[in-house]
């Protein structure tokens, strides 16, 4: 079949369609809204952008964004890295299938019903100060803290998957040649296998990364601060230019790393 | 790897720890769904399974579920054309910016979910002049469902011989034919995999929804978003909560099954499941 055949559907879609969509996004963060009638003008100007910029409030609001993305990013590498290593390379074949199972279910389903359990549990009468109180400690409530623990909780398998795919990459004569040559299991982890599934974690946090920022339902649900997409989303009805340039914020974070992540060899790992 | 007993131990008790972490949310989901009490308190009162037939009989939320299974139909459909299409362009043919291809695919879900949310959004409202319905929220479906199916699919062309394609050509096959009779056979159970994985993630799908769909519409993601904050509804939002985990599982369980036996497994949030033939030189 000729190729034009083939490429006219899924790229007039995805050209015409998505980056379309993404240039009228672009254009439309110049617009104004008249101030009167409410209506939409369409004078390219700079003023949402300079209403960003001015107004502290909505610096502070990208800053706590792109913070948390980095710390919940941070936290999935962490928390994914002994899960992912031990799938890889310490489990049995049938304890391997198992796990794989296991991280996978709960992956593709249900976002918006975990966020909800994770309201409950933090809640003021929730199990998890239930649990704190006869230690005379409590919980994190709902905030910031919460923000980062769900966001952890919800995107850690989308990290677990990519290193794990990753180390099973790794040969083990690599790993063998590694130790027969003296190094301790700490050094063949820092010199060997770290340097070759960098690439998956750079992957993975792709996701994780661009995830959090795109979430604006967890931060109203377990907490009361606004993040970008919090502002995004309550002013696409009336003010949809201001709207769309706070949204040109995440693009351009995600395109510097996207970028980076292209660079770093992360995109056979996707 | 040889790891000492102890860090054999400390590995082990991490794992433990961290699938705990991902479980005991959803077992405590479960277990409020069968609360007595209608308010969410801590440990519940008792346990009974009266709520489940109110969930059933709910025909807001039944109506939501039916919804949101016609708009990830809708989606999952156009997503297989158009991602088996891009697949075969780019594991068969070498044109001018084959490499962006993947790249392209990708990019729906690779931006964070307003991006995509609101570029649609003003696209539809403010240039094409489209009011927003189940239309508009099953274009956005689609679009971000395109690189599930085109993952799926164009790792199985790869590991696909291009002389089974050859072959059949060299007998005197046309393009077709091979397509039909040699191509799509061996793409089964990818097509099947990518297929169930573009439904579950149009399934759970809310925050592109939420700027894409009509006023008057509900998909169950966002039935379930509304009625969080409604105290009289709470007990069954529980069961839908925890029907909605007992269906979303069973597609993502099945699509690992159908890709499973090639070799390894992963399938990070692009939706590949099917590890591509070893990298190993």
């Amino acid at each position: 079949m000729q190729v034009g055949t083939l490429l006219a559907g899924p790229v007039g879609w995805l050209v015409i369609g998505y980056l379309g969509s993404l240039a009228v996004l672009l254009i439309a963060s110049f617009w104004e809204v008249d101030p009167l009638s409410g209506e939409v003008v369409r004078n390219l100007s700079l003023t949402n952008f300079q209403t960003l910029i001015d107004e502290p409030v909505y610096r502070t609001i990208a800053l706590r964004t792109i913070v948390i993305a980095g710390l919940v990013t941070v936290t999935d590498v962490l928390l994914a890295l002994p899960i992912a290593f031990y799938m890889a390379k310490v489990a049995s074949r049938r304890g391997k299938a198992l796990l794989v199972v296991a991280v996978l279910l709960p992956l593709w389903s249900s976002y918006l019903v975990k966020v909800y359990s994770w309201r409950t549990i933090l809640s003021e009468n929730g199990p998890l100060n239930w649990l704190l109180d006869p230690l005379g400690l409590h919980g994190p409530g709902f905030g910031n803290v919460a923000v980062w623990l769900v966001m952890s909780y919800l995107w850690l398998p989308y990290m677990i998957l990519p290193i794990y795919a990753g180390l099973e990459r790794i040969p083990n004569s690599l790993i063998s040649a590694s130790e027969d040559l003296g190094a301790r299991p700490g050094h063949t982890f820092r010199r060997v296998i770290m340097p070759l599934v960098f690439p998956a974690i750079v992957a993975g946090s792709i996701f994780t990364f661009s995830l959090t920022m795109g979430d604006y339902i967890t931060p109203r649900l377990v907490s009361n601060n606004q993040f970008i997409g919090n502002v995004v989303f309550n002013n696409i009805t009336n003010d949809l230019p201001l709207a769309s340039a706070f949204a040109v914020v995440p693009i351009l974070v995600m395109i510097g790393y996207l970028l980076v992540a292209r660079r770093l060899g992360a995109f056979e790992h996707i | 790897m040889r790891l000492s007993r102890r860090s054999t131990i400390l590995l082990r008790l991490a794992v433990a720890a961290g699938l705990a972490f991902i479980y005991i949310p959803l077992g405590i989901l479960v277990l409020y769904a069968f609360n007595s009490s209608n308010i969410l308190e801590w440990p519940p009162p008792g346990l009974t399974f009266d709520w489940f037939p109110r969930a059933i009989e709910d025909s807001g939320a039944r109506d939501a579920f039916f919804t949101s299974i016609k708009v990830a139909c809708v989606a999952t459909s156009i997503a297989i054309i158009l991602g088996t299409l891009a697949s075969l362009a780019v594991a068969r043919h070498r044109f001018f910016g084959r490499e962006t291809i993947s790249f392209l695919v990708l990019l729906p879900i690779a931006l964070p979910g307003i991006v995509t949310g609101v570029a649609l959004s003003d696209t539809f409202t403010q240039v094409l002049g489209i009011d927003l319905s189940l239309f508009t929220v099953v274009v956005g479906h689609a679009t971000f469902c395109i690189v599930v199916v085109y993952n799926n699919v164009i790792a199985r062309m790869r590991r696909l011989a291009g002389s089974l394609e050859e072959a059949s050509a060299d007998l005197g096959a046309d393009p077709w034919q091979t397509f039909a009779y040699v191509t799509l056979p061996n793409l089964q159970t990818a097509l099947v995999a990518g297929a169930l994985l573009a439904f579950a993630l149009s399934f759970d799908e809310i925050i592109v929804t939420t700027f894409t769909i009509g006023a008057a519409q509900e998909t169950l993601p966002i039935w379930i978003f509304a009625n969080l904050f409604r105290p009289n509804a709470l007990p069954v939002v529980n069961v839908v909560a925890v029907i909605v985990i007992l269906l979303s599982i069973i597609p993502v369980y099945f699509a690992h099954r159908l890709t499973r036996e090639e070799g390894g497994t992963a399938a990070t949030r692009g939706g590949t499941i099917e590890a591509e033939a070893t990298a190993v030189p």
